[in-house]
């Protein structure tokens, strides 16, 4: 395993963008804010049946930020609310240092940023507003 | 030149300590002074009681210590009297006891004027105040390069203004305020001046006399002084009208059950135990900055900026937060690289030992001024030296390669 950040693969997934865009018609959609670094992520879904079958983001943030966005786009699609909120809780237990969840090995691209505490908000951030995304379209 | 930056950095332990570290985040954080760290650590060893309360003898000398660090405080900044010093525990601290106390006397319809540079702490308490009580806040515009628009006062500051609260000196852009023209336009509609000097005083002594402000914030960590305090000065007619902010011991004249007076200031604004060591740690940091060289200092600091500002603008997309000539500015840089987000480029710097920070710099109105989400800050102290701006240029160059 890479100690480096910014190893290749990670720039690759950021520079991938998979989900970048705007959905027409979103059933939910969230934004949050880093109090930070002032980085910012929108997310939108569209639900089948109360799991996600499309994902759109629009990301204003830090590489880290934008590969973590970019997963989420990836791997997201099939997850419901409870799933998604259960995900955050995952990837904050993975930086903390145990093992990346069934269905997401690319999150353990984000290892080398365990001993660095406060890049964990700039992972953490998009998985935190697709819960929000979602949580958003129970409510309503 | 008689200075000496590497002498300069013997003076702190841990840049002593660390000479691979290029510490590039002095507008955060200054590095503490062994003056400093000597006078804590003589204060708790040997002195290390209550202040203001206890008649034996460790006592008496604890107060005698915290007192002589208000004097010390005092002649650093040319106060008329040591009483018009007030200890708490940062600028953030300072700027709400006046936001609270001198906010009290507000009704709504007065206005308190802010410039669009402000730190955070010198914005989120007013706008505390504004839903509070429903003053109105006027934001002074800026000119280009960040430097507020002193133009505009006339319209700004209108006789509905109660006080004025500027920055000394950006955090960002480093543009230091004429604050005369600001002072004469309050004064003649009857209102107030505060001073925000966080970024101010570690670049040699002020003169709160000659600036002819109200009131005047700092705190101590930025000064090359403990961390956890900082002061609120005061002249003496201002805050003798203030209510007092925090309530508790030390700041009563009597308590009975159906009332309570106020001690005199500094005292009222006192309220509970005060960071005793750290207080006595920032007047011996500020006396000992006191006789320092600072003509030859500030010569040097803005040399190393200017060898920053020229290294940083053959850069391909950057963005300049910040008057480019250095006169009226300390030596504060920031700025931001396309495509480079500026917590990628610090974490690159931080493998190369170059400590800057990256971020909004707690100013997001200044951010969106400047039509940027953040910037990288590189501040400098006197203790930096050419090594320190080069590695950070070097630095940049990886960044760049790996992360464009």
């Amino acid at each position: 395993m890479s100690d480096d950040l910014y190893q290749q693969a990670l720039l690759d997934l950021a520079k991938a963008a998979h989900g970048a865009g705007v959905l027409p018609s979103p059933d939910g959609e969230a934004l949050r804010d880093s109090p930070l670094c002032g980085d910012r992520v929108r997310m939108q879904v569209v639900l089948e049946a109360g799991c996600i079958k499309a994902i759109a983001h629009d990301v204003k943030g830090c590489l880290l930020c934008r590969a973590a966005a970019s997963l989420v786009g990836l791997r997201g699609a099939g997850l419901n609310a409870e799933e998604a909120n259960t995900l955050h809780e995952q990837v904050a237990a993975t930086l903390a240092g145990s093992e990346p969840p069934p269905g997401w090995p690319e999150l353990a691209l984000f290892a080398p940023v365990r001993p660095h505490r406060n890049r964990h908000g700039c992972i953490l951030l998009p998985f935190e507003t697709l819960a929000a995304a979602l949580d958003s379209q129970t409510r309503a | 030149m008689s200075f000496s930056a590497a002498k300069w950095r013997d003076h702190f332990p841990l840049l002593a300590a660390h000479p691979e570290l290029h510490y590039l985040d002095n507008a955060a954080t200054g590095q503490l002074c062994e003056a400093a760290f000597d006078a804590v650590t003589h204060h708790d060893l040997t002195h290390r009681a209550n202040v203001l309360r206890g008649t034996y003898r460790l006592a008496e000398q604890a107060d005698a210590a915290y007192e002589n660090a208000r004097r010390q405080v005092a002649a650093y900044m040319n106060a008329a009297n040591a009483e018009e010093v007030v200890f708490t525990a940062g600028t953030t601290a300072a700027i709400n006891l006046v936001a609270h106390a001198f906010g009290e006397g507000l009704k709504a319809g007065d206005e308190v004027v802010l410039s669009l540079a402000e730190h955070h702490s010198n914005f989120v308490p007013w706008q505390m105040l504004r839903d509070r009580c429903g003053v109105m806040l006027r934001i002074l515009p800026l000119a280009a390069g960040g430097r507020l628009d002193l133009s505009r006062l006339g319209e700004t500051i209108t006789p509905r203004c109660k006080l004025v609260a500027v920055t000394h000196a950006s955090n960002v852009t480093g543009a230091i305020t004429d604050l005369a023209p600001v002072v004469a336009a309050a004064h003649a509609v009857g209102a107030r001046v505060l001073a925000d000097g966080a970024q101010a005083v570690q670049h040699g002594p002020v003169d709160v006399q000659a600036l002819g402000v109200d009131f005047y914030a700092f705190s101590g960590h930025k000064a090359f002084g403990p961390t956890g305090v900082g002061v609120l000065w005061g002249r003496a007619e201002a805050l003798e009208k203030l209510p007092p902010f925090l309530g508790g011991g030390g700041m009563i004249g009597r308590v009975t059950m159906e009332e309570t007076t106020w001690a005199l200031p500094p005292r009222r604004f006192e309220a509970g135990t005060p960071p005793i060591a750290q207080a006595i740690g920032l007047g011996a940091a500020l006396d000992w900055l006191r006789a320092q060289p600072w003509a030859d200092m500030n010569a040097n600091m803005v040399r190393l900026a200017q060898r920053l500002i020229d290294g940083i603008a053959v850069l391909r997309g950057l963005t300049f937060l910040g008057p480019r000539d250095l006169k009226n500015r300390l030596p504060i840089v920031s700025f931001n690289l396309e495509g480079i987000h500026p917590h990628d480029a610090c974490q690159v710097l931080d493998e190369y030992g170059v400590a800057v920070r990256g971020g909004h710099h707690c100013a997001q109105p200044l951010m969106e001024f400047f039509k940027v989400q953040g910037a990288v800050r590189a501040s400098i102290a006197p203790y930096n030296d050419e090594a320190d701006i080069d590695a950070l240029l070097a630095g940049l160059q990886v960044a760049i390669a790996r992360l464009r």
